[in-house]
C-alpha cells in the first residue's frame, strides 16, 4: 500500500476512534489517535500476517507470522479500528465499543475471543514481559517471523518494565521491535511533570538494547522509514527499541498536545468538530 | 486403619525435580523458567538434558510470569518456577491479567510454601498463596502430599490445557504414596475409610493426619481420612459422600485458616449438608523463624492437634 492510501485509512481509523468513544461516553481518544499512523503502518505495510483470499486469518499460536502486542491497552479504540479494517472481524462491531456482552471490552481480552487479541493488557507493565515470551516461543519453534509491541512512557514508570528490558538484551531476543509511545502526556499531566523518565534512549541502551528514534511518529513517511530501518536491524544478537514521538490527540487540533483528552469522551459538539476534520475514506461504522 | 508405612524420607520439591526431569524427555513443549533458585526448585537434571528449553529470569518474578504467558503463544508449555511466596503474592496482577484472566496454559510451580520452609522466617513463608490463587477463576489449584505425588502431579499438569498453581515445600517428609500411581486433577484420594469422622488434609498435613488417624483408631475412633491434593476445582462428590457417613470434619492445611481448603470445604457444606467443622490450619498469623518441627508444633499444625480437634467436632455433632 502507498502512503497515500495509507494515510487515508489512518484518517478514517481516527474517525472510528472519536466516534467509539463518542458512542459509549468513555474510553481513551488521546493516545489512540496518536497512534494511529504507527498501527495503521504495522499492520498495513510492514507486519507479515496470515492471510487467505485477501482477508486476515487469526489464530492464537501465530506460528510464521509477525505478531504485534499493545501494552499500553488503554488505547485499545486505535487497535479495535485497525483490527476491524483490516478484515480481523466486522466493521460494525466497533458500534459495542465497551457495552454490555460484547468483545469490545475497554480494555483488550482474549476472553471474549476477538480476533487479533492474543492477551489482555490494560494493568500497565506487562505486555513487553509476554512479547518477549512469544519471541521465544518463535525461536524455540524455528520461526522466523517478527513480534512487536508497543507501550506508553507513562509505563516506563512499571517496574516490569525494567525487568523485561534486561532479559531481552541478556537473552539475545533479536526477533522483537519494541515501541514506546513518546507523547509526553499521562493522565495526572505532563509526563515530565507527573514522573520524568528523563533520557528513554540513553536508558535502553545501557541495558544492551538497539535504540532507533522517530521524530516525526505522525508523518507516514517517516514511520516507513523508521519501521524498515528497525527491521533491517533484526537478526543481530539485540533487542530493537523505537522512540516513536507522537502527538497526543493528533489529528483533531483540539485535542493536541494535552492530557485532558487521554480518558475524556467527546460531547455531541465536541465529535462534530472532530469528524469535520477527518476525511471519511472507508466509510463509518 | 490403613497401615502406611515409609521406606524414606524426601522433599516434595525434589518430586517436582523429579517430574521436570521426566517431561524434559517425554514432552518437547515444555519449558521450565526460574528467577535464580535453580538449587532450591531441583530443576538441574532438567537443566542438563534441555539447556536450549530452559529460560532463567533472574530476580525478575513479575517478567517470569509475563515471558511464560508469551509462551503459551507458540504452543510452548512453560513452568514458571520459584518460592511460592514470589510465584504468588509478588505478581498477582501479572498472574491475573496476562495468566488467568488470558486463559493461559502457564504452570506455576512454587516451593518452599508455608511454615516448613523454617529457619528464614516470615518473610519467605506464605500462607495466604492457596487463597490468592484459588479466587482466580479458572485457575487449578494443587499441593500434592508426598514426593511420589508431587511428581505424578508435575507430569499430570503437563497434559491438562489451562492455568495450574502447583504448591510444595522443602522439608524432608515421608514417601508413603505409590510410585506408579496415577495423578487425576481434582479427584479426592481415599487415604483411609472410617465412619466418626472426616478428616481432609492437604500436602504436608496428610502424614499428620494418617498419624492421627492413628492414635484415633487406638482409642476406638474410627477417622474417615481424605487427601485433597487438588482444592481447586475442589471434589465436591468425595466430600459429601464422606461427611454424609459421618455427620462431622476436620480440615487440615499449612495455610492461613482464611481463604485455604478449609473455606472451600466450609462453603461446600454450608450450602449442601452442613456439619460441624474444625479448621486445623494457621490461626490469622504470620510465621517466624525455626525449624519445620518447631513451627509445627507452635502453630498447631501437627496430628496431636488433628486427634484434639477429631475428638472436639464429634462432640459437637
Amino acid at each position: 500500500m502507498e502512503i497515500e492510501q495509507l494515510e487515508k485509512v489512518a484518517s478514517q481509523v481516527r474517525r472510528d476512534i472519536v466516534r467509539m468513544v463518542h458512542g459509549c461516553q468513555s474510553g481513551h481518544p488521546g493516545g489512540s489517535l496518536g497512534c494511529a499512523d504507527l498501527l495503521v503502518a504495522l499492520y498495513f505495510k510492514q507486519m507479515k500476517l496470515k492471510e487467505e483470499d485477501g482477508k486476515p486469518v487469526f489464530d492464537m499460536d501465530g506460528k510464521n507470522e509477525d505478531m504485534f502486542f499493545l501494552s499500553n491497552g488503554h488505547i485499545s479504540p486505535v487497535w479495535y479500528s485497525v483490527l476491524a479494517r483490516k478484515g480481523y472481524f466486522p466493521v460494525p462491531e466497533m458500534a459495542t465499543f465497551r457495552k454490555l456482552n460484547t468483545r469490545l471490552q475497554g480494555h483488550p481480552t482474549t476472553h471474549e475471543h476477538l480476533e487479533g487479541i492474543r492477551i489482555a493488557s490494560g494493568s500497565l507493565g506487562q505486555g513487553m514481559s509476554v512479547a518477549l515470551g512469544a519471541a521465544k516461543a518463535k525461536k524455540l519453534n524455528n520461526d522466523p517471523s517478527t513480534v512487536y509491541v508497543l507501550m506508553g512512557d507513562g509505563e516506563q514508570q512499571e517496574g516490569q518494565v525494567w525487568e523485561a528490558a534486561m532479559f531481552a538484551p541478556h537473552h539475545k531476543v533479536d526477533n522483537l521491535i519494541a515501541f514506546i509511545d513518546l507523547n509526553g502526556q499521562q493522565i495526572d499531566g505532563p509526563t515530565v511533570e507527573v514522573m520524568n523518565n528523563l533520557d528513554l534512549v540513553k536508558k535502553y541502551e545501557a541495558f544492551g538494547w538497539e535504540v532507533l528514534t522517530i521524530e516525526e511518529g505522525n508523518d507516514m513517511a517517516a514511520l516507513l522509514k523508521g519501521l524498515y530501518e528497525a527491521k533491517s536491524r533484526l537478526g543481530h544478537g539485540r533487542p530493537i527499541m523505537v522512540m516513536v514521538h507522537t502527538g497526543m490527540g493528533f489529528g483533531v487540533d483540539f485535542m493536541m498536545g494535552t492530557h485532558k483528552w487521554h480518558g475524556t469522551a467527546p460531547n455531541d459538539d465536541q465529535l462534530a468538530a472532530a469528524l469535520g476534520q477527518l476525511e471519511e475514506t472507508m466509510g463509518d461504522y | 486403619m490403613k497401615k502406611y508405612t515409609f521406606t524414606e524420607k524426601k522433599d516434595t520439591r525434589s518430586g517436582f525435580g523429579a517430574g521436570m526431569h521426566e517431561l524434559g524427555k517425554s514432552n518437547p513443549n515444555v519449558v521450565a523458567l526460574c528467577a535464580d533458585l535453580v538449587g532450591s526448585l531441583k530443576l538441574d537434571p532438567f537443566i542438563k538434558e534441555n539447556p536450549d528449553r530452559f529460560i532463567q529470569c533472574g530476580i525478575s518474578e513479575a517478567n517470569m510470569i509475563g515471558v511464560s504467558a508469551g509462551l503459551t503463544i507458540g504452543g510452548k508449555i512453560p513452568f514458571a518456577t520459584t518460592f511460592a511466596n514470589f510465584a504468588t503474592g509478588r505478581v498477582y496482577d501479572q498472574i491475573r491479567q496476562s495468566v488467568a484472566y488470558s486463559g493461559k496454559n502457564v504452570k506455576i510451580c512454587a516451593s518452599h510454601a508455608g511454615l516448613t520452609l523454617g529457619e528464614d522466617g516470615a518473610t519467605h513463608q506464605i500462607l495466604e498463596d492457596i487463597g490468592m490463587m484459588k479466587m482466580l477463576p479458572g485457575m487449578t489449584v494443587i499441593n500434592p502430599c508426598d514426593y511420589n505425588q508431587t511428581k505424578a502431579a508435575t507430569i499430570a499438569i503437563a497434559d491438562y490445557e489451562g492455568p495450574v498453581y502447583l504448591r510444595f515445600g522443602r522439608p524432608v517428609i515421608p514417601v508413603f504414596t505409590d510410585a506408579d500411581q496415577k495423578f487425576e486433577i481434582g479427584k479426592a484420594w481415599m487415604v483411609n475409610e472410617g465412619t466418626d469422622v472426616t478428616i481432609i488434609a492437604t500436602g504436608h498435613m496428610v502424614w499428620e493426619a494418617i498419624q492421627a488417624g492413628e492414635t484415633l483408631a487406638a482409642e476406638g475412633i474410627n477417622a474417615e481420612i481424605i487427601n485433597i491434593h487438588t482444592i481447586k476445582p475442589l471434589d465436591d462428590e468425595a466430600i459429601l459422600k464422606s461427611i454424609a457417613k459421618t455427620r462431622c470434619v476436620v480440615t487440615a492445611e499449612e495455610h492461613n485458616r482464611i481463604g485455604g481448603l478449609g473455606d472451600s470445604v466450609a462453603q461446600l457444606i454450608v450450602k449442601h449438608d452442613l456439619v460441624p467443622q474444625e479448621y486445623i490450619a494457621v490461626d490469622d498469623s504470620f510465621g517466624e523463624s525455626g525449624t519445620p518441627a518447631q513451627l509445627m508444633e507452635k502453630y498447631g499444625l501437627s496430628a496431636v492437634n488433628i486427634v484434639e480437634a477429631a475428638k472436639k467436632v464429634m462432640s459437637r455433632k
